[in-house]
């Protein structure tokens, strides 16, 4: 582009700058962490282990403990989407009552705090489920897993809704005229044009939802965080709390930031074309 | 407890067995009051210091000085893509841990690390949103500012403050419903909000599916009250006539 001072943004606009390249801010969180590391060594006794060393001995089992929270996130997801799907296609129904149900299981879920209705889950829903004569053991972390998908589901189907409803009428129109029932208008015409403005904010849905795994600990789960917390009780090495901490911060960091950078990415790209 | 509020419960409890014990015992009642009024004043503590970090944010984003843009921008993507309950975990235990005490009790008792943790993590959010709300603000009015003599400063006083609070009221509303519901993250470290106090009567008093229904009730007529505000606001500041 010529560089007119015509084109050129004037004032106070002109001071945001693009934002930092991907590795720039990952690599500052680790440097933070070095940072803690080094200083939990000048507090560590002089003989006996190092504080690296014990960070170091503890990172698998955090690790492994991160994986669980990876591992919620994933099933509360798929849970989620699926249950949010079918509320979304309740709020855009042609008729009263159902759509009347949608909004208000769509509003309840959505503005009741995440760990309430965690806790609501853990302690409402039966240790045993009977379907029929089949009997479903439901484990607590089954119950998490549930619970966590109540909130997904509420704000996926708002996703939803704003997708469909995205879409021009005359794709719905002209679908109908081509004798697609409405159902098959969804699949065939509108989702597959959907898909795309839904993608950026169900990403960002589970970037949220990643991080509130760490809720599961309150309510009795072992996951990262109660790792973390039993690695530094276990010690007794006060000075240890600082790097296990950011250890996890880190961990969670390296999985949700560049999923924060593809979404915004997505966004992007989706808005010129779209 | 007395009176026809407190008989209307003891009569739920005779007949359907729902046992909501605030509204009958009066020990009760007032664990719950005051756990509301921890709620109330944590969310609203959160709200006014995370809207104040937002502002000097998106201020900071604007200088001409790398420095300032760098350190922002590591704090809002730090505390986005962080869990906020380890955050809170973070500054109560880690940090906490730390700082000196004077004498039995903390520098910061847990209260405080709860308004310093979740106006962080709002105040995160607020930069991001304060910003594309100055920045949703059509150039043309910068350059028409510029050519009617405003200063930097009179710009941002007089047009891309008034304009940018506009277009992100939506998304500020958005941000501090949030702010509400992540409060009962105290809980975690102990601090008597709202859903400690449901949760010690549910342990005493084993009426948990009464106190789920009466938290959730609470919440959401919480964050009804907050968005009604916050919309009454909007309409209160909306231009006729003008749509950004």
């Amino acid at each position: 582009m010529t560089d007119l001072p015509v084109l050129r943004r004037v004032g106070p606009l002109a001071g945001f700058r693009a934002p930092l390249a991907l590795p720039a801010l990952p690599l500052a969180a680790a440097l933070f962490f070095v940072a803690s590391l080094a200083w939990a060594q000048t507090r560590s006794a002089p003989v006996g282990e190092s504080a690296a060393a014990a960070v170091l001995r503890w990172a698998p089992l955090i690790f492994g403990g991160f994986l669980f929270n990876v591992l919620v996130s994933v099933l509360s997801m798929a849970v989620g989407t699926a249950l949010g799907f079918a509320l979304g296609l309740l709020l855009i129904a042609p008729t009263r009552l159902p759509r009347g149900v949608g909004w208000a299981l769509t509003q309840f879920f959505r503005n009741a705090p995440w760990l309430v209705l965690l806790f609501y889950a853990m302690f409402l829903l039966p240790f045993e489920l009977h379907l029929g004569g089949l009997e479903i053991p439901l484990p607590s972390w089954a119950k998490a897993v549930l619970g966590l998908s109540l909130p997904v589901a509420a704000n996926f189907a708002e996703i939803v809704r704003g997708a469909l409803q995205s879409i021009p009428e005359p794709q719905w129109s002209a679908a109908r005229g081509l004798a697609f029932g409405p159902l098959q208008t969804i699949r065939l015409v509108i989702l597959p044009q959907a898909v795309r403005r839904m993608l950026p904010p169900w990403m960002n849905l589970y970037a949220i939802l990643t991080m509130a795994t760490t809720l599961i600990s309150v309510v009795g789960i072992q996951d990262g965080l109660t790792i973390t917390r039993a690695a530094i009780a276990s010690d007794a090495r006060p000075e240890l709390m600082l790097p296990l901490y950011l250890f996890l911060l880190l961990l969670f960091f390296v999985y949700c930031y560049p999923i924060a950078r593809a979404t915004l990415a997505l966004e992007r790209r989706f808005q010129v074309r779209g | 407890m007395q009176g026809p509020v407190a008989d209307f419960f003891r009569w739920l409890d005779d007949r359907y067995g729902l046992y909501f014990s605030p509204f009958t015992d009066a020990f009760d009642g007032e664990r719950i009051l005051l756990g509301l009024r921890t709620t109330v004043e944590l969310s609203l503590t959160c709200i006014a210091l995370s809207i104040l970090l937002g502002l000097i944010g998106a201020w900071m984003l604007s200088t001409r000085s790398r420095l300032a843009q760098g350190v922002v921008r590591f704090y809002v993507q730090a505390f986005r893509n962080t869990p906020p309950l380890v955050q809170l975990a973070f500054f109560y235990f880690a940090i906490g841990s730390l700082l000196p005490s004077s004498g039995r009790s903390p520098l910061i008792d847990g209260y405080g690390w709860a308004v310093i943790s979740f106006s962080l993590l709002a105040g995160a959010f607020n930069v991001e949103i304060f910003r594309s709300g100055v920045e949703a603000v059509p150039a043309m009015m910068v350059e028409a500012a510029a050519g009617l003599g405003f200063s930097r400063l009179q710009t941002y006083r007089y047009v891309l403050a008034p304009l940018g609070l506009r277009i992100c009221l939506p998304a500020l509303t958005n941000n501090l419903v949030n702010l509400v519901k992540t409060t009962t993250l105290a809980y975690a470290i102990g601090v008597p909000e709202l859903l400690y106090a449901a949760g010690q009567i549910w342990s005493e008093v084993m009426n948990v599916r009464e106190m789920m229904y009466l938290l959730l009730v609470i919440y959401i007529a919480l964050i009804a009250i907050l968005v009604w505000v916050m919309e009454r606001w909007e309409r209160a500041l909306r231009i006729p006539g003008y749509t950004p």
